[in-house]
């Protein structure tokens, strides 16, 4: 039955796969009765070779392959993206970060409403359907969390030092536009956007960034935006901490004094030198993490191209730098994709690898001039028991004699 | 694009100041309707007329936050011991006692030297109301909307007042004889205020 051909491509694809190696491609109804192929192993005998058995259907939803294992890795209140496994700087809608603060609530569009009122000329509600009937607007954008950052030890991923991190193209009405409609009466400074979780999650938004960028999104990369990303409808505020961008919002209340909520007091400050508590602190500054080569995968002798996302909350990326020899050199990526406002950014660059044990590390640069700092400088500048918000330090990759690839926590 | 009025604007930072509210330029902004005409395509019409009037009784259900100032505070009052006996009944549970840990945030410090701010602690101070919360509203708005956490909003104000008055209470802010209402719990000033400042990152070269 088999012939020297065939024996070579089973036995690729064994060291391709590792242990039990697929022989065969059939075809089976699974249990929701759609026609998939499958794997059989080489136990049964049968040919591994899709060329002679019909393939699986269209169907109504498409599936990732079986032979991928993409996975967030949850907590109690937040999920992470597994930044080293991606590729360009779209995340998969499944795959975007979470981070809630009482769980992700279920809301009928049907009833959906968005109250805008206060010191407007006319408060109004919002159904969704009326939401998408305004001119609309796309754009490309990050999303992060202001505590994206964990330390401590060598084996630890992109996704376990920063997942807290995605990128969605999202679609909805400019907030401006909505508050355009009702009539924002003068001495209006502040709003409050409350969402419509258990946690009736609220966050004071200065009137600035309400009229600059801010939308109201009903839509992610492509279809509506997700109950983990806000279904039916959030708050997203381009370029802020994610905490600011109020999923599943019902209200908007505008007035002309920040209302001093739990999160934006208690909760997402942080402390600075001199006992000071530095509140308001909205801008994601600027950051870049190589994803590949990164924990936990391994590098081979020769070239390598070096992979990763940079980003700024106040702009463009305006240039990635990269060494491959612990911070002694560095020299400038290429920026080989879109770069957008508020972006995740594509760096690479092309290295050869000696075989000698390194550390190879990224920082970004943006628009404003801003230089991605260091533990150190970050140490510096806020105080040794300054808070755990807003920490961007470079990140450093430790490369063994083997090829395999590890964290270099920063202390 | 955002047009700047110097005079207003100076006059609010001023007034702001005064106030402890944390000054910023990034909310005042005195002519809002000449910013939201900016970005207006020239073929809009003035208003699109989707959506509908809100009622004031939809307003009145929906609009639940407390201000620092005390507005939207409800009539009724709270006491430190009706509060001790609903945060046994209620809170315990998650947030613990004077002598134990719950499974979440600490409320107040076990130690009662760490509850005030100028305490000098070695290493990190736990957070707790008394020691790191600026506005004692907040504790009435965030109770009265998300706790208790398996049943949020389920609390009547007379419990959150109440346990608002034990929390500042144990936290070592009010005395145990309080009786908190609409307008005394927004005149009480929480020691952690005047540790908050305004973020002064900016970008640029410096780091901040």
């Amino acid at each position: 039955m088999s012939d020297s051909g065939s024996e070579r491509k089973i036995s690729r694809r064994k060291l391709l796969l590792g242990g039990a190696a697929t022989a065969a491609v059939v075809l089976v109804k699974s249990s929701f009765g759609k026609i998939v192929q499958t794997s059989l192993p080489e136990s049964s005998g049968v040919t591994a070779d899709p060329t002679k058995v019909l393939g699986a259907f269209p169907a109504e939803i498409g599936t990732r392959s079986s032979f991928e294992k993409l996975l967030k890795k949850p907590s109690f209140s937040s999920s992470r993206t597994p930044l080293q496994a991606l590729y360009g700087t779209i995340t998969p809608s499944d795959l975007h970060f979470e981070r809630h603060h009482a769980g992700v609530p279920l809301i009928e569009p049907d009833g959906y409403e968005l109250l805008i009122h206060g010191l407007v000329d006319k408060p109004m509600v919002f159904s969704l359907a009326d939401l998408k009937r305004f001119p609309s607007v796309t754009r490309i954008a990050f999303l992060e969390c202001s505590g994206n950052f964990r330390t401590g030890k060598m084996e630890m991923s992109p996704q376990d030092i920063c997942g807290l991190t995605s990128q969605s193209e999202w679609t909805g009405v400019m907030l401006s536009t909505l508050l355009r409609e009702v009539g924002v009466r003068s001495g209006a400074s502040w709003l409050l956007a409350e969402g419509s979780d258990a946690a009736v999650m609220t966050r004071s938004i200065p009137l600035r960034k309400a009229l600059d960028d801010a939308m109201i999104v009903y839509a992610q990369n492509g279809e509506a935006i997700r109950p983990e990303q806000g279904y039916p409808a959030r708050l997203f505020l381009p370029g802020w901490e994610g905490n600011t961008s109020i999923k599943w919002i019902r209200r908007i209340e505008v007035g002309d004094q920040p209302y001093m909520t739990r999160e934006e007091t208690s909760k997402y400050t942080e402390e600075v030198k001199g006992g000071k508590i530095r509140q308001f602190s909205f801008d994601m500054d600027a950051r870049s993490i190589i994803t590949y080569p990164a924990y936990p995968q391994r590098v081979e002798r020769g070239w390598v191209e070096i992979r990763g996302i940079a980003w700024s909350g106040r702009g463009k990326i305006v240039q990635v730098e990269v060494s491959t020899d612990a911070g002694k050199n560095w020299y400038t990526a290429s920026l080989p994709g879109l770069i957008l406002d508020k972006a995740h950014t594509q760096f690479k660059y092309l290295w050869y690898w000696d075989g000698g044990e390194t550390e190879i590390l990224s920082r970004a640069t943006d628009e404003t001039g801003y230089v991605q700092p260091t533990m150190q400088q970050l140490i510096a500048a806020r105080g040794e028991s300054m808070g755990g918000y807003h920490l961007n330090p470079v990140t450093a990759w430790y490369v063994q004699r083997d090829g395999q690839v590890f964290h270099r926590p920063e202390r | 694009m955002i047009r700047k009025f110097t005079f207003p604007l100076a006059l609010s930072i001023l007034i702001y100041s005064c106030s402890g509210v944390p000054n910023t330029d990034q909310g005042a902004d005195t002519n809002a309707q000449v910013a939201l005409h900016k970005e207006a395509e020239e073929n809009w019409p003035e208003r699109f007329g989707f959506g509908k009037e809100a009622s004031s009784e939809l307003i009145e259900r929906r609009d639940i936050d407390i201000s620092p100032d005390g507005k939207g505070l409800p009539a009724g009052s709270g006491t430190v011991a009706l509060g001790r006996s609903v945060y046994l009944s209620k809170c315990v549970a998650c947030h613990g006692t004077r002598t134990s840990n719950g499974s979440y945030d600490r409320l107040f410090a076990i130690d009662a030297s760490k509850v005030h701010p100028d305490s000098v602690a070695k290493g990190k101070r736990t957070k707790t109301i008394g020691n790191y919360w600026p506005y004692a509203t907040t504790l009435y708005d965030y109770i009265n909307r998300a706790m208790p956490f398996n049943s949020p909003g389920s609390l009547q104000p007379a419990d959150v007042y109440s346990l608002t008055a034990y929390l500042l209470y144990e936290n070592g802010i009010v005395k145990e004889d309080v009786v908190l209402t609409s307008t005394s719990l927004p005149r009480i000033i929480m020691p952690a205020r005047r540790r908050f400042v305004e973020d002064d990152r900016r970008g640029g070269a410096e780091v901040k």
